[in-house]
């Protein structure tokens, strides 16, 4: 990547077609075929999505600031604690990050547009329909879907309110909308790299992306057929889970987290992607050991299929199975482990300067690998039976997702922001965003590792008195995380709309073909391939 | 280029189909693996048996009998003994009492489940009211049969075994 090749001229630079009123402007978005369009559509729909399932969080923070029942009928906070969980996986997480791979990848290895402009159009339009048939289940007769983002049979097909169907083929539409975008990111990076961009020498990002697309091609369509499962199970007299006609439900976990646990990590990849392109920036160094990134990222996936039953040790599989799924699960540390060691070696002696992307990249590389640690102590197996369906496991997973994963979606933000749209964000706000979250982030999630640990359930409306002071500092948390991210909203609002010009560099330190294109860059951009050295 | 990103297209969406696939034959492939391995408390075909030829006089087992109606039945079900103590090999009778509490005929299918699952494999039932499906007028009841031992060769860490019969409703499918 050859930092000094200058704007190519752009012989047909022209700005979006759009006729005139409210007709031409939805014709435009709607239409688009654009990937910086689509990238656009994407991120917008994610931050959309990411204050709706926020604000159904802090619905069940009120309801568990105090012991008993006061706020909310614990129905409805079952069917809070599912929309949360799917919204932010399917909503927030991977629409963000398929925002960012549309605007990033073709930009970073050179190429006009995605492979696929049209298919990319439909992934996009897929999802707004897919969640609002999914938000809609709140307002159907019997209340939204209530059995956890999970699913579990006999919950999800026997006990299920009749809106479970409308979820079923949200989830359908979900799947179909990231097949599509995962085969067209897989195309545009195997097809439309530039003359000279070897696979080698791709950005991490572009890496991590090509990984998780594959994750994604492989476990999405099991999901869909999961749940095409319940759906028969439903309504056509199937029993594939159900124990009366023959079925297992022990059989829909095993499906469900054949899809759940590789998710985990097409939510975690992308994540590691982006750090890998902040830090070095910022530290004013190559990425420390780029092969080894590599090879850790397809390690991860490979491993990401044969650990799956860890999240069933409960299940009474049999002692053979548990060590197995323990074992392979405790290896994902080692190539884990190798991508933070090569985070802090590209630190070590780096002229490390702290705008708010490195701050987020630092406080991800931390608290992620917090988040790990306390992984490492659910997969083993003896302690599993003690933390297994407490807030501690809550406590883990959302280190991982928030500190970790959203942390890492708001470093890509602020990196890439400037870029996209040609005035630099408010670095003021961006700081206050950072620490605010940071600090909050932390008050509201580790004192569930103690409620947990003490013995405090998962997805229950209603605790022992004893956990009230934790819990209550917990709401105080969340609430104050959930606050702090408004001025994130500004902040990108306000960038979108004016503040000072940035040059085609960005950062001092950036690397990269999309830094040779001007800030904003052009809506057609690399219609001549550049040559990469 | 284009042919290219067609043919890239084409393949990916093969792949798709076959994981779509995959994730129904997930289906026979745990039943057979579970039913070969005796791994998850489900009682096969191989559980029927003749009874036993030896016993073995060292070894004292604790059976516990669970009785479970699925909400559907509203059924009185409950095994005449609650639990017992037997050597491996020895054979054992009891009944479990159920009574149709509706005033309608109901059929019902008792599903038999083992723990530890590994002990699975090693109840040998000779008779047992699972075997077939049993039907009650409404207000009428009976005793079920259940005759049953324990291989010998089960593992020396098993001292417990606990079985549970649930009763499904299975009227409407017949």
């Amino acid at each position: 990547m050859n930092p000094d090749i200058t704007a190519v001229d752009h012989h047909d630079d022209h700005g979006p077609e759009q006729g005139k009123g409210f007709i031409g402007f939805a014709k435009r978005w709607v239409f688009t075929t654009n990937h910086k369009d689509i990238g656009t559509l994407y991120l917008l729909l994610a931050l959309l999505n990411f204050f709706v399932a926020g604000g159904m969080a802090l619905l069940m923070r009120v309801e568990l600031f105090h012991p008993g029942h006061r706020f909310i009928d614990p129905n409805f906070y079952n069917q809070m604690t599912t929309m949360h969980g799917l919204i932010m996986l399917f909503g927030v997480i991977m629409p963000a990050f398929t925002g960012m791979a549309n605007w990033q990848i073709p930009m970073m290895i050179g190429a006009p547009d995605m492979a696929l402009p049209r298919l990319n159009n439909w992934s996009f339009w897929i999802l707004p329909f897919a969640f609002l048939l999914l938000l809609s289940t709140m307002i159907q007769a019997g209340g939204g879907p209530n059995f956890g983002w999970t699913m579990y049979a006999p919950l999800s097909t026997k006990y299920a309110p009749p809106s479970t169907d409308f979820m079923i083929f949200s989830v359908h539409m979900m799947g179909i909308s990231s097949i599509m975008g995962s085969i067209n990111i897989v195309a545009t990076i195997l097809n439309m790299r530039a003359p000279g961009m070897t696979m080698m020498k791709l950005p991490m990002f572009c890496w991590t992306w090509l990984v998780t697309a594959f994750l994604l091609i492989a476990i999405m369509p099991v999901l869909a057929g999961a749940v095409t499962m319940m759906l028969a199970d439903r309504h056509f007299g199937t029993s594939f889970f159900d124990a009366a006609g023959g079925g297992d439900p022990i059989l829909f976990q095993h499906i469900f987290w054949f899809f759940g646990h590789p998710e985990v990590y097409v939510l975690v990849l992308p994540a590691f992607g982006v750090i890998s392109e902040v830090i070095p920036t910022f530290s004013r160094k190559k990425l420390f050991g780029y092969n080894f990134m590599v090879y850790a990222t397809g390690c991860i996936a490979f491993l990401s299929f044969i650990v799956w039953a860890h999240h069933m040790f409960t299940t009474g599989i049999p002692l053979g199975a548990e060590l197995f799924f323990m074992y392979a699960t405790m290896l994902i540390s080692v190539p884990t482990g190798i991508k933070v060691f090569n985070w802090v070696s590209t630190m070590f002696r780096g002229s490390m300067t702290f705008e708010t992307p490195m701050l987020f990249a630092v406080a991800f590389v931390f608290m992620f690998t917090f988040g790990g640690f306390t992984g490492l102590m659910l997969s083993l197996v003896p302690a599993d039976y003690q933390y297994q369906d407490t807030y501690f496991v809550v406590a883990h997973f959302h280190y991982v997702l928030v500190p970790g994963v959203v942390f890492a979606l708001f470093a890509g933000t602020y990196y890439w922001l400037p870029k996209w749209t040609g005035h630099m964000y408010n670095e003021c706000l961006g700081k206050w965003h950072f620490w605010l979250s940071t600090i909050s982030v932390n008050i509201l999630f580790m004192p569930m590792h103690f409620v947990g640990l003490a013995g405090m359930p998962r997805r229950i409306p209603d605790y022992a008195l004893q956990f009230t002071n934790f819990n209550m500092i917990i709401t105080v948390g969340g609430f104050i995380f959930g606050i702090s991210q408004l001025l994130f909203a500004w902040n990108v609002i306000r960038t979108i709309r004016g503040g000072n010009k940035v040059d085609a560099r960005v950062w001092e330190g950036s690397h990269g073909l999309e830094w040779t294109l001007p800030s904003p860059p052009p809506y057609h951009s690399f219609t001549t391939p550049p040559n990469v050295h | 280029m284009q042919t290219e990103n067609r043919k890239l297209l084409a393949i990916l969406l093969l792949v798709v189909i076959g994981m779509f696939g995959f994730g129904f034959a997930m289906v026979p492939i745990y039943n057979s693996l579970c039913k070969s391995l005796g791994i998850n408390g489900k009682i096969t075909e191989a559980n029927r048996s003749a009874i036993s030829l030896s016993q073995d006089n060292n070894r004292i087992l604790k059976v516990e009998f669970v009785a479970t109606n699925n909400s559907s039945v509203p059924w009185k079900f409950y095994p005449t003994v609650k639990q017992v103590e037997l050597h491996p090999g020895e054979m054992y009778r009891l009944s479990f009492y159920a009574e149709n509490k509706t005033n309608h005929k109901m059929i019902v299918q008792a599903i038999p489940s083992i723990t530890p699952g590994l002990a699975a494999k090693y109840l040998k039932k000779t008779e047992c009211f699972c075997f077939a499906q049993q039907a009650l007028n409404g207000h009428e009841a009976m005793y079920m049969p259940l005759l049953f031992h324990v291989d010998k060769d089960i593992p020396r860490n098993i001292n417990t075994i606990t079985l549970s019969y649930t009763l499904f409703d299975i009227t409407d499918r017949l």
